[in-house]
């Protein structure tokens, strides 16, 4: 078989129990496509030592009949799990030189799994930004281009070396991880396929923490039914995270029937943004009448608090990156800046995390110390988490009304160019995350689903959000919208 | 509510972050900036709703309380920018 790091998580599974290839022919194959694809600077630590043992270990798992769900499946990792022995720097300059002494629950369970691991994923320092343009590591760069325009385009962030790698066939699969839109915007400026799952199925452990209360790790895919395979792999309890959740974990893939009968999809009509393009309106449009010819009821809703849900986020989510972040002092682990004579602890402390952590960053951690200081914390903190309060009540009241899920589109725009929002202030980068924002205050379920392309010839991608643990539910109705769009164009490759 | 400049390196100063004189004014301006944008929620009518403690109604299991971990020195100071004689090596902090 030729273009083997083309296929999907399913097709190659198949063709590996099947014997018509081998997980080292797979994982060669993906490492010479990393090979050859270092302009897209989506891998920034390449581990073919570990991936080629883990690939041979899998062909004679495969050999022995013993298979588990990912056996010999070659992926990327994105750099804020900790990978035992391998650089984990979360794209920042201050965990230069890490190397974790231990390994990440959701990459353990995808090594237990059969999981292959090709490499390290380029990313926004610390999860923080929409573009990958925060990260030490240099722009990841989108496989897409408008047309035969040669502009550089953002692949999205945070997620967006991930996002790049599996729109470009450099590995058959990724890790994610979202806190505001993560791993779903990313997904929809690459035509990739992004889940977040419910706040607490997937272990946190190991992964360097960004905002607590709102991060979770997912898949990144080219399908909906590779997304649920690698989910079932990555879910499951985990005693060293107290906010895991014990609950059993479906099988994903085989709950996904993509039967829309009977299922009610809620329209928000607060989504309906001012100055929203017109490619975004038209591809709604369309997904709303992809789900109707599948037998889904269209029932409009409303999530009155909708436009509040970015602000809150960016009290609550620098707020908890302060407190988190407050570990990286050049005492245990990472960059240490050189100091003068004279120099005492608190000039190391400030001297490291200036050199150590890059502009969006330090604005963030500086934001969150603000907003929990000495008479700011009721007027800011307490009062965006109340704001939260009400923003999941707007889901409970229309889930409670019957809706099954709702769908929305993914992002405001397609990607746009490496370098474009430079002047922009710093709130014009952050809308880019206001359809998915909601989701994470709301601890709930939401996948990106590349549905079609823009008039430049980039994907564009529809989200839907589920009830709270019925990622079964939400998959299979993603699977339908998935079957009904179509969507199958690729990147040309110019790299 | 406008942050000045001496309010910017006071931030900063908690944060733990050096900040150069020069530029606490861009600072100021940044953070004014997103702090008019956050203003947004003084709109909410918050009146009796509780501040979110967790987003999925679940109460934090409890474990015994036994030593699970340890002696695990080496692996501890493995990453340590300064680490002598079993422990974090960092400047004087008592004159």
């Amino acid at each position: 078989m030729s273009d083997l790091n083309k296929l999907g998580l399913a097709e190659a599974r198949d063709a590996l129990r099947k014997g018509d290839a081998s997980s080292v022919e797979l994982t060669q194959a993906c490492l010479d496509a990393i090979e050859g694809a270092g302009a897209l600077n989506a891998f920034v630590h390449q581990t073919p030592q570990i991936a080629l043992t883990q690939a041979n270990a899998a062909d004679a798992r495969i050999k022995a009949g013993d298979a588990p769900a990912m056996c010999g499946l070659p992926i990327g990792i994105k750099d804020l799990f900790c990978t035992k022995g391998v650089p984990s720097q979360a794209g920042s300059r201050i965990l230069q030189g890490f190397l974790p002494e231990y390994e990440s629950t959701v990459s353990q369970r995808l090594f237990d799994a059969g999981a292959v691991m090709l490499g390290k994923l380029n990313m926004d320092e610390f999860a923080m930004g929409s573009s990958n343009e925060t990260s030490v590591y240099g722009n990841a760069v989108n496989p897409w281009r408008r047309g035969n325009d040669d502009t550089a385009l953002t692949p999205g962030g945070s997620s967006g070396g991930s996002a790049a790698a599996v729109a470009a066939d450099l590995c058959l699969a990724a890790t994610g991880t979202d806190t505001g839109g993560s791993i779903r915007q990313p997904a929809a400026f690459t035509g990739t396929v992004g889940i977040k799952p419910t706040y607490g199925r997937c272990s946190r452990w190991g992964i360097v923490a960004f905002a607590s209360s709102l991060d979770q790790a997912g898949p990144m895919t080219k399908s909906v039914r590779d997304a649920a395979i690698m989910l079932t792999a990555m879910c499951g309890h985990d005693p060293k995270d107290s906010t895991s959740a014990d609950l059993a974990v479906p099988d994903f893939e085989a709950a996904m029937t993509g039967d829309m009968r009977g299922k009610k999809i809620g329209i928000p009509r607060e989504y309906r943004m001012d100055g929203m393009p017109d490619e975004i309106e038209a591809l709604w449009q369309d997904g709303i009448a992809m789900m109707k010819y599948a037998g889904a009821q269209i029932v409009d809703i409303s999530l009155p608090h909708t436009k509040y849900a970015l602000p809150a986020y960016y009290v609550i989510a620098p707020a908890e990156a302060s407190s988190n972040l407050a570990r990286y002092d050049g005492v245990r682990y990472g960059h240490r800046a050189t100091l003068e004579q004279g120099d005492g602890i608190t000039e190391m402390y400030e001297k490291t995390r200036a050199e150590g952590f890059g502009a969006e960053v330090q604005r963030r951690v500086m934001i969150g110390t603000y907003v929990l200081s000495a008479g700011f914390y009721d007027a800011y903190y307490n009062r965006a988490r109340r704001v939260r309060t009400l923003i999941k009540k707007d889901f409970d009241d229309v889930f409670a009304d019957g809706i099954d899920s709702i769908l929305t589109p993914a992002t405001p725009s397609a990607a746009f160019g490496l370098g474009e929002m430079v002047d922009a202030d710093p709130i014009a980068m952050y809308l880019n995350d206001v359809f998915t924002v909601t989701v994470n205050l709301a601890g709930l379920p939401g996948i990106s689903v590349p549905t079609g392309l823009n008039r430049q010839g980039l994907p564009l991608g529809l989200q839907l959000i589920g009830r709270p643990w019925e990622e079964a539910d939400l998959l299979s109705s993603a699977y339908a919208l998935e079957r009904s769009a179509g969507f199958v164009a690729k990147p040309g490759k110019w790299w | 509510m406008s942050i000045d400049e001496s309010t910017a390196a006071r931030v900063a100063k908690l944060a733990r972050i050096r900040v150069e004189p020069e530029a606490l004014p861009a600072l100021a301006a940044e953070f004014n900036t997103i702090l008019g944008f956050i203003e947004q929620l003084a709109e909410v009518d918050i009146d009796g709703i509780e501040p979110m403690t967790s987003v999925t109604p679940q109460r934090l299991k409890r474990r015994e309380d036994v030593v699970t971990d340890g002696n695990q020195q080496a692996a501890v100071l493995a990453n340590a920018p300064d680490a002598r004689e079993g422990f974090f090596a960092v400047p004087k902090v008592v004159e």
